[in-house]
């Protein structure tokens, strides 16, 4: 039963990721402006140019091109940036780790803060502060992350400047990275310093991405626990004599978890979109910086990396999720 | 569902702000040119980074300061106004019709034509929207068309989702039913019976879709790809802004408030509609 879910889902997430493929294929060959004319000065003969063009394969036809791209595609062979003159897959790994790592500390945080809210919010069902909650909850979802970037900006840049608001690291910093996950890297090498650095740094683009997630959350997590806190069992355990807030974390908090889990699956997917303005707001060096960066330069086998590797994290994600949440339904569970 | 309980009443409060502030916002875009004090595209290099009224410095005429050209900031952001809510309209209008068509033909007639749409809507979920937008305006040109028509090419699925949904439990209730036997046919039945039952999901989505067309478009503008640079928009005023911050931040606050401002009403705007058409919340 699992088993055959998984493969099915696995099916679905590979034709969802060959549609994607093709849209981007034939969206970037329908542009007007010509690559290779970008990149050579004004003065180059036809012949030099005929030639680029035969050297990145764009004297094929779109279909003909696809074949070719798919193929190296599935040899691990992404390309070579137009403007970058590197391979698109060593540029993408390059870059991957800093939005990685932004997105998981902009989720834990929305977890963290719309968990908090949900549960002071159950807590204190029908008084006003459970209204202040809604109420704060409602505007904080509606208002998106670019904007939620530029309050931050000038709240914490400009009025009291207390983080940085530009880039992932100081540039005057010796680093003493191998690989590309900072934070990762300074926590297990125990260099705190440059933790603390990079977290000055990443705390302002994650706040603006958690935000909306983490008025979600709340908005969910309170229903769900309230719906459970009417449950025989919750009454049984306050009948028990355990408080209130012990009622909530030790007994509802489990079974109401679950639809909120799905939901941040999927939401996650938006936040990990939203890098892409947000990395920009913040000159934060991560893949969708770099993505804004090729569609302006309109380096095409760029662009083509990058989008794939995004949609290649999202559909893991809704496999990932959509597993764990057959795990843990004990409905699905026992088919 | 605890917002729509909130706003169950219709016209609370909050709503009659958030029409009152649309109403304000397009007003002063449609009569842009009698409302704005300055010419919005006048630069005068002495009147350079004026501060707001309240400071020290200000200028008479110059309510809200200008910016690092001296050009007027309130008059661009009133002309800025007149993009926002052209795109607002006619991109959100322009989704929506796209994806509702797709969405009810899906959720109605089920079998091959859902599952096509289905697996279209799961392909275009998988791209960062964002990121799609800027590369869709970069193909199509910059412009005001090319904005519109990327909003549209990529948020349809947003009402496609919903209304297939919608559309799907609907076509198993028995009023369809009871048309089928009354003769109808499935098209009929569609544009007469389905339709107006979900058309209040459409119109509270709408409203919502407005106030994220207002953002695309910001974000569009804010990385230099949406209409010429010459016309003021929202997005490159706050471009400009988030430049000049240390120097000037009225250039970056003022279009911030009018940003959020109209974001929040559309959405209070689609919660309240929701809510009043919704008939288990009524």
């Amino acid at each position: 039963m699992l088993l055959q879910r998984f493969l099915v889902r696995l099916l679905t997430m590979l034709v969802t990721l060959f549609g994607v493929a093709i849209v981007v294929f034939v969206v970037i060959r329908v542009a007007p402006g010509d690559p290779i004319a970008m990149m050579l000065p004004p003065g180059a003969s036809d012949d030099d140019i005929a030639r680029l063009r035969a050297l990145y394969g764009l004297d094929k036809t779109i279909v003909q091109q696809f074949f070719i791209w798919l193929g190296g595609v599935l040899h691990g062979d992404f390309g070579t940036s137009i403007s970058l003159r590197q391979d698109v897959l060593g540029l993408v790994f390059n870059r991957l780790p800093a939005t990685l790592e932004l997105a998981t500390v902009a989720l834990l945080m929305a977890i963290a803060l719309g968990a908090t809210a949900a549960i002071v919010g159950a807590r204190s069902r029908g008084t006003a502060l459970e209204a202040g909650i809604d109420i704060a909850s409602g505007a904080t979802l509606s208002i998106p992350d670019f904007l939620w970037g530029l309050v931050l900006i000038l709240l914490f840049g400009v009025l009291v400047p207390v983080f940085d608001i530009s880039g992932r690291v100081s540039p005057e910093l010796d680093l003493p990275f191998v690989t590309q996950f900072y934070l990762v890297e300074s926590l297990l090498r125990l260099r705190f310093d440059l933790t603390w650095d990079l977290l000055k740094h990443m705390l302002m683009p994650a706040v603006a991405l958690a935000l909306p997630l983490a008025a979600i959350i709340a908005q969910l997590l309170k229903q769900s626990l309230k719906e459970v806190l009417d449950l025989d069992y919750v009454v049984l355990a306050r009948v028990k004599g355990f408080s209130e807030t012990q009622v909530i974390l030790r007994e509802a908090l489990k079974n109401a978890a679950l639809p909120t889990l799905t939901l941040v699956g999927v939401q996650f997917t938006f936040l990990i979109g939203g890098t892409v303005i947000v990395e920009r707001l913040f000159s934060y060096e991560g893949l969708g910086n770099m993505a804004i960066d090729a569609v302006i330069n309109r380096d095409l086998p760029l662009i083509q990396g990058i989008v794939l590797v995004f949609a290649l994290l999202f559909v893991l994600i809704n496999l990932a999720v959509d597993m764990m949440y057959a795990l843990l339904n004990p409905r699905l569970r026992h088919g | 569902m605890d917002d729509a309980r909130i706003s169950r009443g219709g016209l609370s409060p909050r709503l009659w702000l958030a029409g009152g502030w649309l109403l304000i916002a397009l007003l002063a875009a449609i009569f842009a040119p009698l409302v704005a004090p300055q010419d919005p595209l006048a630069q005068d290099l002495m009147l350079e980074r004026l501060p707001p009224f309240w400071l020290d410095g200000a200028e008479p005429g110059y309510w809200l300061g200008t910016d690092s050209l001296g050009r007027d900031l309130l008059s661009r952001l009133i002309f800025g106004g007149r993009i926002a809510f052209i795109v607002a309209f006619a991109a959100a209008t322009s989704a929506c019709l796209l994806g509702s068509a797709l969405g009810l033909i899906a959720g109605y007639f089920g079998g091959w034509a859902d599952r096509i749409i289905s697996r279209v809507v799961d392909v275009w979920m998988a791209f960062p929207p964002v990121l799609f937008a800027i590369l869709l305006v970069a193909v199509l040109g910059t412009g005001l068309s090319s904005v519109i028509l990327a909003i549209a090419i990529i948020d349809w699925t947003r009402f496609c989702r919903v209304i297939r949904a919608e559309a799907m439990s609907q076509a198993r209730m028995d009023y369809v039913e009871s048309a089928r036997i009354a003769g109808y046919g499935r098209i009929g039945i569609m544009l007469r019976e389905v339709l107006p039952n979900v058309l209040p999901s459409v119109v509270a989505l709408l409203s919502l879709e407005m106030g994220i067309a207002v953002i695309v478009e910001a974000i569009l503008s804010f990385v230099n790809l949406s209409i010429s640079t010459d016309d003021p928009t929202w997005g490159s005023i706050i471009a400009e802004g988030r430049l000049s911050i240390h120097q000037a931040w009225w250039v970056l606050v003022f279009p911030l408030i009018t940003l959020i401002l109209t974001v929040l009403s559309f959405s209070q705007f689609g919660e309240a509609l929701k809510a009043r058409f919704d008939p288990v919340l009524r």
